[in-house]
């Protein structure tokens, strides 16, 4: 009946690679601003929808041969 | 049909714009449109209606951007290709502007990537710096109406260290309590099954180990918390609840170790979640605010030095300014340093530094104190001092600013907590020596358990949630405070003092009022036409008053600066100004502010300029007044003295002309006495009595921009409710003291468990996570219902109380 000490060691090392992620995400500052990700994530839908990419690429060209 | 402006929804009055089906307060916002809609930006006004900013006129306001040193300070980052820099924007807002301001790349394709941060309102931009430069990046701001705010601050601070510690501890913490109740749930049941029986030992020994890292990491700050007490001779809530945890620890090792039973790491680790948990509910902060502020934020970071030997304008750093420089202030520009005038027409406006509400008129070889507003033109000044030697910079080096007053203060909590740790000693030891007498193998047994299920874990938890959440409700009432031990404060004080200018009145709005011979109505077209040709601010707030005329030509027109304008149309001719000017001699010496009027060499009577009182000021006082000592310090001369004692209850203490380091000494007598005083105030001049009082509140109309060093900040609007703020401190105080008596019940029922000998693991993991969990939703339920009666439903409270 080793099996439990197999899965035992998979779900700890499985937990174990969790907390480190988490640890890692807030060294890199994901956790300092919590507000403003959850407001960007909807706006990549409306530039598509409302702005497509190749319309925008060419009035930025010309507006930068106008100036 | 009333219009608003389709960019930044203020009202179009007569000037309105109308462009592209759309109406436009100014062209200014119509400009910002242009922009917008001719790179595809428009989605701009979907994602939020009028999220706009009227573009100010920047014209050489940033040039000290061209100023290597200076830029070297703001930015981040640089390595000669790339810069990155973190601007501060005040007007973000709302979703919009998050769109807008992440999508710059688009206006300037120089831009690399751009990242708001919108609690802290800042914004990061990372930049080539071969095709792009900070002061191009700043006016394109300014020109989508985003301008940045850029002070002396943000020049003289360093790399800020983040602390995280909390969250990691927080993770840590909540880590090992999962995965803790998993491998101790089998046990639960007691059940004698061979598989159990076979691995139980591992499932402890693993636990064990996951509680390792909780006791040494994730606690630490309780047990240093509880040692400074305990050196310093204060029994403070940490010391239970180390004593708690430590008991817990050692206790269950030696459980497992000599196989006995199963410990109880699962309430280990879970009172050290619960406890984290409510530090970190309790740590809500303002990040867009800030509360530690003294006059360098207020100050700008560069001023114009004229250059007589190159003969040229340069721009310098303020604190390379030296003694003798002369200086070019522009309209609108503060003034770094105490000068002297050499040139121009300076009207100065100390509100902000004084507190005297009018603006002073200058002459040049005057002498001009630094902090004041330049609001008539540019001038030309001659510095005497150095930043930090000014008179107004001085006002920091008190003692006071370098004081933390958090380490006197004795909270709630840690006052019970001193009775609370006695008396759990006393049980613990009482049980002992009587179960030593019973059944000695007992004896230990029930002293661990004691001092387990007393550890104070609700009670530890009852003041953060409560705290926490008056905080959040008091946000919402834009009453911002530094940190939630304020609340307790509030609830302590007795003696409230206001300032007078900026604070109960407004700066926006003046009462005019006129006092002597009715005008007739030539007179009154002459009086409107002299001043429609005037700049100055009482002519401007006169003009604004008085109705509508028909617009004449004068004959003749004299503006004599600092004095009085004389006008003649016609046969009719106008004398108005000061009272010495118009000639009348008995009012030379009154303090009222006021513009006299003389028509054809009679005197006629006089337009007095009162300060405009906040809304709701004399019910606020009232109200105030059944409870409070209610004082007021006003940097201003006794001009509105008696309309203050109408207004006001009677007894109030009045105090006029007070300088910055009166206030503070007053206060300072004040407390000494052993009163508890709550300031409210505005401008610099405030900032001593602020850091000096118990609880220094600042009264902002846009907490955006600058206000001193404080405990709390409201917003202007919110005056009114300050009678409603003390009193759901007071409430949140017994909403607190309510909860101890709910946890100490806990307590009694654990302590039969633990006196008796019963205590097995499963009991305390199911009472400790309940006690806590009742006590958290009671709290909160409580304060939030408190908040609702006092905050939505005025009315209701006026007739109850």
């Amino acid at each position: 009946m080793s099996a439990i000490y197999i899965l035992l060691g998979i779900s700890i090392t499985v937990a174990i690679v969790f907390f480190i992620v988490f640890i890692l995400s807030v060294r890199k500052g994901q956790y300092d601003d919590v507000y403003t990700p959850s407001v960007r994530m909807l706006f990549d839908d409306e530039l598509v929808e409302k702005s497509p990419k190749e319309k925008s690429k060419s009035r930025v060209l010309t507006k930068q041969k106008q100036s | 049909m009333q219009q608003t402006c389709f960019h930044c929804g203020n009202n179009c009055e007569k000037n309105s714009v109308f462009y592209d089906k759309k109406n436009f307060c100014c062209n200014g916002c119509k400009t910002v449109y242009e922009i917008f809609s001719s790179n595809n930006l428009s989605c701009y006004y979907d994602l939020q209606s009028a999220p706009g900013a009227i573009p100010k006129e920047i014209e050489g306001k940033y040039d000290y951007l061209d100023n290597p040193a200076i830029i070297e300070k703001l930015v981040e980052f640089d390595d000669g290709k790339l810069q990155i820099v973190n601007l501060y924007i005040p007007h973000i807002h709302c979703s919009s502007c998050i769109w807008i301001l992440e999508n710059l790349h688009k206006l300037q394709p120089a831009i690399k990537n751009s990242q708001v941060d919108f609690p802290k309102k800042t914004i990061r931009i990372n930049y080539n710096l071969e095709q792009y430069n900070l002061k191009e990046i700043v006016k394109l701001l300014n020109s989508i109406g985003y301008e940045p705010y850029i002070s002396l601050n943000d020049y003289s601070k360093g790399k800020q260290q983040i602390d995280r510690s909390l969250i990691y501890k927080l993770g840590v913490a909540g880590f090992a309590f999962g995965n803790v109740m998993f491998l101790s749930f089998p046990e639960y049941f007691e059940v004698s099954e061979f598989w159990l029986e076979q691995y139980k030992h591992l499932f402890r020994w693993l636990m064990f180990g996951f509680s390792i890292p909780v006791v040494f990491y994730a606690a630490q700050e309780y047990f240093i918390s509880a040692y400074k007490g305990l050196r310093s001779k204060i029994l403070n809530i940490d010391v239970p609840i180390s004593l708690g945890i430590l008991v817990l620890f050692v206790r269950s090792f030696i459980e497992i170790f000599m196989d006995w039973g199963s410990g109880f790491f699962d309430s280990l680790t879970g009172l050290v979640f619960f406890l984290l948990l409510g530090k970190f509910f309790q740590q809500k902060t303002y990040s867009f605010l800030s509360f530690e502020r003294d006059y360098k934020s207020y100050f700008p970071i560069a001023v114009t030095r004229l250059n007589f030997q190159k003969s040229k304008e340069e721009n310098i750093q303020v604190y390379d300014i030296q003694q003798g420089d002369r200086l070019l202030i522009r309209n609108s520009e503060l003034l770094p340093v105490d000068c002297i005038l050499i040139n121009g027409k300076a009207e100065i406006d100390y509100s902000f530094v004084t507190g005297e509400s009018e603006m002073v008129h200058k002459n040049s070889g005057d002498k001009l104190f630094a902090g004041g507003k330049q609001l008539s033109g540019a001038i030309e000044v001659e510095a005497l001092k150095s930043v930090e030697q000014s008179y107004l910079t001085q006002l920091w080096s008190n003692d006071i600013f370098n004081k933390n007053k958090e380490e006197t203060f004795v909270n709630l909590t840690n006052h019970i907590s001193k009775y609370f740790t006695y008396v759990v000693l006393a049980i613990a030891f009482t049980a002992t020596a009587f179960w030593l007498f019973i059944d000695s193998s007992l004896a230990i047994n029930v002293f661990t358990a004691v001092l387990i299920i007393a550890c104070p874990c609700a009670l530890a938890l009852s003041t953060p949630f409560a705290l926490g959440n008056m905080l959040r409700i008091f946000g919402r009432q834009k009453l911002y405070l530094k940190n939630a031990t304020i609340i307790e404060k509030l609830a302590q004080v007795d003696t409230i003092i206001f300032d007078k200018t900026g604070t109960i009145t407004t700066n926006n709005q003046r009462e005019i009022e006129y006092e002597g011979i009715r005008l007739n109505e030539a007179e009154e077209a002459l009086l409107k036409n002299t001043l429609r040709s005037s700049n100055h601010p009482l002519s401007r707030a006169l003009y604004n008053f008085l109705a509508e005329q028909n617009i004449q030509t004068l004959d003749d027109f004299e503006e004599v600066t600092g004095n009085g304008i004389y006008a003649t149309k016609a046969e009719n001719s106008i004398r108005l100004g000061s009272a010495k000017f118009v000639g009348n001699t008995a009012e030379i010496n009154t303090q009222d502010t006021a513009v006299h009027i003389q028509t054809n060499q009679t005197y006629k009577g006089k337009y007095v300029f009162h300060n405009q009182y906040r809304n709701d000021v004399e019910r606020l006082f009232k109200e105030l007044k059944k409870q409070y000592h209610i004082i007021i310090l006003s940097g201003d001369n006794e001009g509105e003295k008696k309309r203050l004692q109408k207004l006001l209850p009677k007894n109030t203490q009045l105090l006029f002309n007070q300088k910055p380091e009166d206030k503070l000494n007053y206060i300072k007598a004040l407390q000494q006495k052993g009163n508890k005083i709550a300031m409210i105030g505005d401008g610099l001049n405030d900032a001593g009595a602020l850091a000096q009082s118990d609880v220094g509140i600042s009264i902002a109309e846009n907490v955006n921009v600058f206000s001193p060093a404080c405990d709390a900040i409201l917003e202007a609007s919110n005056f009114s409710k300050i009678g409603s703020f003390f009193k759901a401190s007071h409430q949140t105080i017994n909403i607190i003291k309510s909860s101890f008596v709910l946890s100490f019940l806990y307590n009694v029922v654990g302590l039969y468990f633990a006196v008796t000998g019963q205590l097995s693991p499963i009991i305390a993991a199911i009472l400790m996570p309940l006690s806590s969990i009742s006590v958290l939703v009671y709290v909160t339920l409580l304060t939030n219902y408190r908040a609702r009666k006092l905050f939505f439903k005025p009315k209701l409270k006026a007739y109850k109380g």
